[in-house]
């Protein structure tokens, strides 16, 4: 049983830091799993992304071109990651940050207001947080309580206090 | 110890340092450079040397000076830093010390890119510098192995007085794995008996490469070609998956061999009995396995981030015997599992050409491929 | 009274021709950019755009050669002085010049530069001091300062073991190849026109055959630095400053008489 999670978006937009969540959580859980992010100049305020491979057995490829899931937080992301989603796979799109809708019939569509949730919750940077929880209520990869684990694990010290805004974050987008 | 994730690069500094490194020496270049950034906040809190140079150039030979004292030395850097290092390389070796050195590859030839790529394999592998030498190549594909090479890399420096390369590409640099790091390794206290450390009483020892009198350097050069036969002889390493049936082999190292493996499983699903082979040690390379393979197999097919550089060494050992095909993707580009896959496929149902030159006919597909 | 538009209409700035029309990839705020404006504004007021051949360096302005409009060929990391003497060995009627990070001039670049300024090469050299290596991450470069937390001084320059910042004008001018060596800073308008100037006086040096030349530029790296642009520039005056005087280190007697 293998997944592959892509998550895309601005840099600045906590899309790195998502994947590792991922990946601390899945490592935690016994799970063979692999991130690695695009690296590079673009990273300069240009888009960013990482592609997190969580499995049952060795991993092979850590890169792959069509994702089981995919959690776009920007339009140029939605652009080139649509059409790669695997059938039947999952598109978690934050609906605050991109003005179109997703055409594809053949796959989960999860539409979050992550940016509008995560200020409600008073900070807009919970936004990859609110859209993690809604990957996990759509697929079947992680249960919930890992990845609150491993963000009270792996949440930087100075950030702590913001530990149950977080984990409420994670919740509210579940729920989508 | 348990499981940590971690960047490759950050688990081979650490590694490395673990394995009881005492003198670490770098400069800053993409993608390995949280390498010396790491280097550059534990050396100092441990107590050791570390030193940013002022160049790879500064480097190398910062490296060879405090090999010449016995001490367990580093340095790393990324291809066009490496191309830099070559003529310490090539002193290092003419001395007969040990010392290790992490190339972290990336796209090229010139400045290229920063984005993943195995071209260092000849100028690593085949020797980029001057004279007869052969440097002890390392090549892992996940940060696990990583860890453990870099270890063994320490080890087999000073008991074959050889340079040893770990040679990653950037993509496991940058990657983060679960991976277990050694226990902290005491630093050695007795030193071998050729190290130059100034010890009052002690005789006299001079280090050099120099040998003016061509008969000497001839000594030398056969000490130091004697020295590798043992090497060829007990170092070879390498790692087959689901070989045993295989009518189909594919061949890789590194991220190729890790991207064919997803290739390789992906093919079997299918029906088709595909298994790989991935070279650890790519100096002394698995002549042997690759024969071996030849016989067993009926057609190889070679995936590489170069433009078929190992190619040439799986060639000279299959002699003509079967088939070989070539793919890679060059210039900074990962392949993909599903391109692998692709010529799995169109091997299981084409009748493959002996004739010609495998890396010439995948120039011809090149056009479709980087459509 | 009424006025017409076009009285109202006055274009007091607009992109010298030196300058292509493209964005450039720096960061909000870098004054690499400045510097490539004041690089093309003199090119544009000598003449010199269709006379010219850049040598870009490895740093964050390895891409120079998007947005000068000129000919332009790019280094290995170090060897701009090297490649451009190349260049105007073979064209001494064309205005050469290289623009450098600190790393690339005074670091890895130390034995070209130093060579270049003592044959006296006719060429012309920005460069850009930012007290770290911008490109790769902000780590430490040769003209970072004491105490000066870096990606690998993370406890600040110590230079008990990481020694003691370059300064490069000083260094050069110490050199008899050397014509021209100077110190600037981009820190607030004034800086600006005072480094114009003195980059108009460094390629008159090279005009005149008089031989080697090199401005310094005090620059700020607000991503690297971790700081707002404006503090940057404060940072500039409060600290590298007093570390970097900035001066005229050594200028031609044969300068006197060109008036800028
Ligand atoms: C031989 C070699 N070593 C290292 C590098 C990596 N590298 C690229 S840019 C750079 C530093 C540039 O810093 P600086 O010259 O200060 O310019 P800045 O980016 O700050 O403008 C380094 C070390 C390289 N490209 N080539
Ligand atoms: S990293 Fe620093 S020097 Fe480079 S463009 Fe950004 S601000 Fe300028």
């Amino acid at each position: 049983m293998q997944n592959e999670i892509i998550i895309a978006g601005f840099g600045g937009q906590g899309v790195l830091f998502a994947g590792q969540l991922l990946a601390y959580a899945a490592m935690d859980e016994g799970k063979e799993v692999t991130w690695i992010p695009s690296y590079g100049p673009e990273m300069r305020g240009g888009t960013a992304n990482c592609t997190v491979v969580i499995a049952d057995e060795e991993i092979g490829s850590p890169l792959v071109r069509n994702p089981k899931a995919v959690l776009v937080m920007n339009l140029p992301s939605l652009d080139k990651y649509e059409p790669l989603v695997k059938e039947g796979g999952v598109l978690v799109l934050n609906s605050s940050m991109v003005p179109r809708g997703v055409a594809r019939k053949d796959i989960t569509v999860v539409l979050v207001p992550a940016n509008e949730i995560a200020e409600e919750l008073g900070d807009r940077r919970m936004a990859n947080m609110v859209m993690l929880g809604g990957l996990l209520a759509h697929l079947e990869v992680l249960p919930v309580k890992a990845i609150e684990k491993a963000l009270k694990d792996h949440l930087p010290a100075r950030h702590q206090k913001l530990l149950p805004a977080n984990i409420e974050a994670i919740q509210r987008g579940s729920k989508f | 110890m348990a499981k940590e994730l971690l960047k490759g690069n950050v688990a081979i500094a650490e590694a490395a340092i673990r394995a009881g490194l005492q003198a670490y020496f770098g400069y800053p270049i993409t993608p390995q450079t949280e390498l010396l950034e790491w280097m550059s906040a534990r050396m100092p809190e441990l107590g050791r040397a570390f030193v940013q140079a002022e160049s790879e150039l500064g480097a190398i030979n910062m490296v060879y000076g405090a090999a010449c004292t016995g001490a367990r030395v580093m340095t790393s850097s990324s291809s066009p830093g490496v191309s830099l290092m070559m003529e310490g390389i090539s002193y290092i070796a003419g001395t007969e010390l040990p010392a290790v050195i992490v190339d972290v590859m990336r796209g090229g030839p010139g400045l290229g890119n920063i984005a993943p790529a195995q071209a260092d394999y000849n100028q690593i592998v085949h020797g980029g510098g001057h004279g007869d030498y052969n440097l002890l190549v390392l090549a892992p594909s996940s940060v696990q192995e990583a860890v453990d090479l870099t270890v063994l890399a320490f080890d087999l420096a000073e008991k074959y007085r050889t340079i040893v390369v770990v040679l990653l590409d950037g993509s496991l640099g940058q990657m983060m794995e679960p991976a277990e790091l050694p226990p902290m390794k005491p630093l050695k206290t007795a030193y071998p008996e050729w190290a130059a450390r100034g010890e009052p009483g002690d005789s006299r020892r001079v280090l050099s490469s120099i040998y003016l009198d061509p008969p000497a350097e001839e000594v030398a050069n056969v000490r130091i070609l004697n020295r590798w036969k043992e090497v060829e002889a007990n170092e070879v390493r390498y790692k087959e998956y689901m070989l045993e049936d295989a009518k189909i082999a594919v061949v890789g190292f590194g991220t190729s061999g890790r991207v064919a493996l997803s290739a390789a499983r992906a093919a079997r699903a299918e029906g088709i009995p595909v298994g790989l082979l991935r070279p650890v040690t790519l100096n002394p390379f698995p002549n042997k396995q690759i024969e071996r393979l030849a016989e067993t197999v009926d057609s190889i097919l070679v995936v590489e981030m170069n433009a078929g550089q190992m190619l040439e060494d799986v060639l000279r050992d299959v002699k003509g015997r079967v088939p070989v095909e070539f793919f890679a993707r060059v210039g900074g580009i990962v392949p993909l599992p599903d391109e692998i896959l692709n010529e799995i496929r169109r091997m299981a149902s084409q009748p493959l050409s002996t004739t010609g030159h495998p890396r010439d006919r995948w120039l011809k597909r090149m056009p479709q491929i980087m459509a | 009274m009424t006025i017409t538009a076009p009285e109202l209409e006055k274009t007091i700035y607009t992109r010298p021709e030196s300058l292509t029309s493209v964005q450039t990839h720096y960061c909000p705020g870098c004054t690499h950019g400045v510097a490539h404006r004041l690089v093309a504004e003199v090119l544009d007021e000598m003449g010199l755009r269709e006379k010219t051949v850049g040598v870009a360096s490895v740093g964050c302005s390895v891409f120079a050669y998007n947005y000068f409009e000129v000919d332009f060929v790019q280094a290995p990391h170090g060897r701009a002085p090297a490649m451009a003497t190349g260049v105007k060995r073979v064209l001494p009627d064309r205005t050469v010049f290289t623009y450098q990070g600190d790393g690339d001039m005074a670091s890895i670049g130390m034995g070209e530069i130093v060579a270049a300024a003592a044959r006296g090469e006719n060429i012309t050299v920005i460069f850009i001091n930012n007290a770290n290596y911008g490109m790769t991450g902000g780590q430490m470069a040769p003209t970072t300062l004491p105490g000066q937390k870096t990606t690998s001084s993370p406890n600040g320059r110590d230079v008990e073991t990481q020694g003691y910042p370059v300064r490069a004008a000083e260094l050069l001018a110490t050199l008899e190849g050397t014509s021209y060596s100077v110190r600037r800073s981009l820190h607030d308008p004034k800086g600006i026109r005072n480094a114009k100037r003195a980059i108009r006086t460094a390629f008159e040096v090279q005009q005149r055959g008089l031989g080697f030349s090199m401005v310094e530029l005090l620059s700020i790296c607000p991503t690297n630095w971790g700081m707002s642009a404006i503090n940057a520039m404060h940072w500039i005056e409060e600290k590298m400053i007093p570390f970097y005087p900035l001066g005229d280190y050594k200028v031609h007697p044969m300068l006197a008489e060109v008036k800028i």
